[in-house]
């Protein structure tokens, strides 16, 4: 395929950006929306002509810059695809829930939010070391000016908090992504994902990449910037960040950690598992006691990507495709869940908690959706949270019972405070007047909700659909991991194969019938 | 004796000495000195293109004409016709506009210039003393202003220790190594008595003195009050040109006649190079005069210049270059845009409040010092970031990962108040707006500095590394 498919997706967003510039504020909402909805329907072409089955990279494109550092190499694999589809879907459905929120500085703020677009898909479709790291650490930019321009009273503080902890990880990623040029002579990935280091090197290297990802992640220590960020971040940029930033890290470890340090993965497992353990008990404890509707979710985000890392570093097929739909699912779930909190917030201008009540009966319709997505989150069956999180904890259980336990208390923790939140806000009596007062969804916001509860249970019915695509690259990675996988800690055993083999005997002579 | 290779000295030599007659007889010889001092610039810098500049080693072992010398003087000649340019703009309202600031910005071009060409500590001297000198006065240029007048004094009496300094070393260095030529100082380096006291004194002062000039750590101090004090075309001066110069001298001074020595040196450039980032970044922070805080974010700058130097030979010299390139042009611009603060009687401002919501008031300007912060900052992807790359890369290379794991984890720390300038454009509510722009030219070089560090620049990159290269392949 000769179209440049991947550089027009990066180049139509920036182009919309510097034209948003030039336009009014009505402009410039339908400016977005054209083209976010036009990059939509470039993602369906790329799904529809990405080739299930075929070559691990497709769509490849190698453009020199003339170093042997730097080259404008893209290229997608199945993972990289879906994580691409999650960042179009997501993205129209933010313009749309900005169109009347955001009044003012308009056409600054569509600008931030298609650079960021252009940012995200770039780092999904990187295919060279530092041009991946100039678009992850681009990102940054527009994040810190959406937050700290449009963003709520605390605003300053969460924009410099998410700006210098993001960095701060990053940097020494940086350094660490030198030392592998000098060692391999190249950045590309693809290389480099077959490319063996020294096992000591891989370890140091690790841990850098690690610094990284799990403040991207977020991974408990490291999450606090989460919470501030979500809170005062304005709806869409909540969206955006829940939806796609935070997988940013779950999207590193399958591109750099795993493949290019396995023995260092392997090493390091029961580091990950513990701080995710720590970080699905801890953050659902404390999602529990918010007054927030945002903080709570934000918490339960940190809950649900522990789930992503319990399941990647369980090193088998149904670990790592689980922690992938918990990272589509979550992404698609969360953000609905900002949307749901934006919703009402627009019009009563509070996330307290105890001001609202009794929703199902002013806003009936809201209720229903909202209680969808709470179900998605809680992990309901025929939900995408359950698929995913159901193959994560699997995998989990082969190689670790403890780390089982830790994340099946999560998802009842995790029922807990979405449902204690969803009993708060929708049932009961309406504790305000104003909540009492509140209309329901406008045919706006059902063009915004609806898809996403349309690909919620999409997911959760026939995941097959989004898996196909991954299970190729699942594939390769657990062949370039089968070395360095650990044991499992459970011991199955044999069984007693002698009384079912009489037992069967006797079916087979009819004695039961007797 | 190859007089073509010193073209560009002669021509701004000669042409500064000519201005300075012609400006005697003109009724307003500002203007007609002004133009003349750009077009000597421009025309020395084409003077630099040819064979002659790469002639080696010339007239006795004194000067070098080689292309990490024309680097430098590319970088030198440009940064003093933008500093002319911005003085135009500049003095103009005040009627100090003489004759005499394009003659002395020539001037300083000059010492520059013999800086980065000398090949022998004589020469090394007389360079930077001309330099220096006619800083001195550029410094106290309004001297009617007290600031101004401070800045100079200051400058001058430090400037004055720093030299002394540097001719301690140099005595120590001719005394124990009985030349002052730079080949016979690497060969005394390399010698038996290489590691001899006489000598590692000379090299620790000659090195103190150079460090005063590139204000790196702990030789800064007197950067922030200049810079604050000295009018903005002439602070840009300095935190461009002159500071690439004394930086390209310090990178030949190490490499060439200390080449021998690098294990004695390189602790030192390590130690200078992150006690000038913490210390840029930290001491920054409090600042409320953006002058000021240029002052920190460039010594913040030096010691990442520095980490590439630590790095030593080839690759540091040429992370070193790169740095410096763009490093001149975010300065440049960033000054560009401290001379657009003006209120509305045209009178300069410098307070970072005044800066308040200038995204609303002035959103080009606005988005152009954003840029210049976040690429002076190393936020990718603004192209300020290449050369931080380069500089680890360079260090990492030779083997000092802690060097650039630390120097990298320390950008955040300096992120920090290029976030702070950023919050007060794009958070705050709008403070009084700025005095409209009057020169064309300014809103032009704004335009292409920020255009040279936007992602664009990355297509520069084949063209910057390879010129890069070939300067390096010197040493």
């Amino acid at each position: 395929m000769s179209f440049p498919i991947l550089s027009v997706m990066i180049a139509l967003p920036l182009l919309a950006a510097l034209g948003c510039l030039f336009l009014n504020a009505n402009g410039a909402r339908w400016l977005a929306l054209g083209a976010t909805l036009a990059l939509f329907v470039l993602g369906l072409v790329l799904w529809g002509s990405y080739q299930v089955g075929g070559p691990q990279w497709q769509f490849m494109e190698r453009v020199s810059l003339g170093t042997p550092y730097l080259n404008w190499n893209l290229g997608i694999d199945g993972v990289a695809l879906m994580l691409i589809e999650l960042s179009v879907f997501l993205m129209p459905i933010c313009i749309g829930a900005s169109w009347r929120a955001i009044d003012k500085r308009v056409p600054e703020y569509m600008a931030a939010f298609l650079l960021m677009e252009a940012l995200m898909l770039g780092v999904f479709m990187a295919q060279d070391l530092l041009l991946f790291y100039i678009f992850f650490e681009a990102g940054l930019i527009p994040m810190y000016l959406i937050i700290g321009i449009w963003g709520g009273v605390e605003r300053i503080k969460a924009a410099y908090k998410f700006f210098l902890y993001t960095l701060l990880g990053s940097v020494l990623m940086l350094i660490a992504m030198l030392v592998m040029i000098g060692q391999a002579g190249t950045g590309d990935i693809p290389t480099l994902m077959a490319f063996n280091f020294a096992p000591g090197l891989q370890y140091w290297l690790w841990l850098a990449f690690f610094a990284s990802f799990a403040v991207k992640m977020p991974m408990w220590p490291v999450h606090t910037w989460l919470p501030d960020a979500h809170v005062q971040a304005p709806t869409a940029g909540s969206v955006i960040l829940a939806g796609v930033l935070l997988k940013m890290g779950g999207y590193g470890f399958i591109r750099f950690s795993l493949p290019m340090f396995p023995d260092a993965s392997a090493q390091l497992t029961p580091l990950v598992f513990g701080l995710s353990s720590v970080a699905i008990v801890y953050t659902s404890l404390v999602a529990l006691v918010q007054a927030d509707m945002k903080k709570l979710i934000a918490y339960s985000s940190v809950a649900h990507m522990a789930f992503v890392t319990f399941g990647l570093f369980a090193f088998n097929r149904q670990g790592i495709e689980g922690a992938l739909i918990v990272m589509l699912s979550h992404g698609l779930v969360s953000g609905a869940l900002f949307l749901c909190v934006g919703v009402i917030y627009d019009r009563m201008h509070t996330r307290e908690i105890a001001k609202y009540g009794g929703l199902a009966d002013n806003m009936p319709g809201y209720a229903l959706l909202f209680l969808l997505f709470t179900m998605a989150s809680v992990g309901l069956p025929g939900t995408s949270g359950f698929v995913g999180e159901f193959l994560a904890m699997m995998g989990t259980y082969k190689v670790s019972t403890w780390g089982a336990i830790f994340a099946t208390t999560g998802i009842i923790l995790g029922a807990a405070y979405m449902l204690y939140l969803y009993w708060r806000i929708s049932y009961g009596a309406a504790r305000t007047a104003e909540a009492k007062a509140m209309v329901d969804l406008d045919r706006r916001e059902w063009l915004l909700l609806a898809p996403i509860a349309a690909v919620v249970l999409w997911m959760g019915v026939y995941p097959e659909s989004f898996l196909a695509p991954m299970r190729a690259d699942v594939g390769r990675l657990l062949t370039r991991l089968e070395r360095v996988t650990p044991a499992g800690d459970s011991r199955p055993t044999s069984g007693n194969p002698e009384a079912t083999k009489n037992h069967l005997a006797l079916l087979d002579a009819g004695e039961a019938h007797r | 004796m190859n007089a073509a290779a010193l073209l560009p000295e002669l021509i701004i030599g000669l042409g500064a000495i000519a201005l300075m007659l012609v400006a005697a007889f003109l009724r307003r010889p500002s203007v007609v000195t002004h133009w003349a001092g750009i077009l000597l610039l421009v025309a020395a810098a084409v003077a630099l293109v040819g064979a002659p500049q790469n002639a080696g080693v010339l007239f006795g072992g004194m000067w070098a004409a080689d292309a990490f010398a024309a680097f430098g003087k590319v970088i030198i000649f440009l940064s003093a016709a933008v500093a002319i340019v911005m003085a135009h703009g500049w003095f103009e309202r005040d009627q100090e506009h003489g004759a005499e600031y394009p003659v002395l910005i020539l001037f300083s071009a000059l010492g520059a210039s013999v800086m980065v060409s000398a090949n022998d500590l004589m020469m090394l001297y007389v360079g930077l003393e001309l330099q220096s000198l006619s800083s001195y006065v550029l410094a106290s240029y309004r001297r009617h202003d007290e600031r101004s007048a401070e800045a100079g004094l200051k400058y001058f009496v430090l400037g004055a220790l720093a030299s002394g300094i540097l001719l301690y070393g140099i005595s120590l260095l001719y005394g124990f190594a009985g030349t002052t030529g730079f080949a016979g100082l690497a060969s005394a380096f390399a010698g038996p008595n290489g590691s001899s006291l006489g000598l590692l004194f000379g090299l620790v002062f000659t090195l103190s003195g150079l460090a005063f000039k590139i204000s790196a750590v702990p030789f800064h101090m007197w950067t922030p009050d200049v810079y604050e004090g000295a009018p903005t075309p002439v602070a840009a001066f300095f935190a461009a040109g002159q500071k690439a110069a004394a930086i390209l001298l310090a990178t030949r001074v190490c490499l060439e006649p200390m080449g021998p020595a690098t294990q004695n040196w390189q602790q030192i450039v390590i130690f200078a190079a992150l006690a000038s980032i913490v210390l840029g970044a930290v001491a920054a922070y409090g600042q409320n005069n953006i002058k000021r805080l240029l002052a920190y974010s460039s010594i913040n700058n030096v010691g990442f210049a520095l980490v590439g130097l630590a790095a030593g030979g080839r690759a540091g010299a040429e992370a070193v270059l790169i740095y410096i390139a763009v490093y001149v042009v975010m300065t440049l611009g960033a000054f560009l845009c401290v001379l657009r603060m003006r209120d509305a009687d045209g009178r300069p401002v410098e307070s970072l409040q005044s800066l308040s919501g200038l995204s609303q008031t002035r959103p080009a300007l606005a988005l152009a010092l954003a840029m210049f912060m976040f690429s002076l900052a190393g936020i990718p992807p603004l192209f300020g970031f290449w050369p931080k790359l380069m500089v680890f890369q360079a260090a990492v290379g030779a083997g000092l990962q802690w060097v650039a794991l630390a120097a990298a984890a320390l950008t955040v720390v300096g992120a920090y108040y290029y976030l702070k300038v950023i919050k007060i454009m794009y958070f705050d509510a709008p403070a009084e707006p700025y005095a409209p722009a009057r020169s064309g030219l300014e809103t032009a070089l704004i335009a292409l500095t920020a255009l040279l560090i936007s992602p664009v620049g990355y297509f520069l990159i084949n063209p910057l590394s390879t010129a890069a290269a070939n300067a390096a392949s010197v040493f």
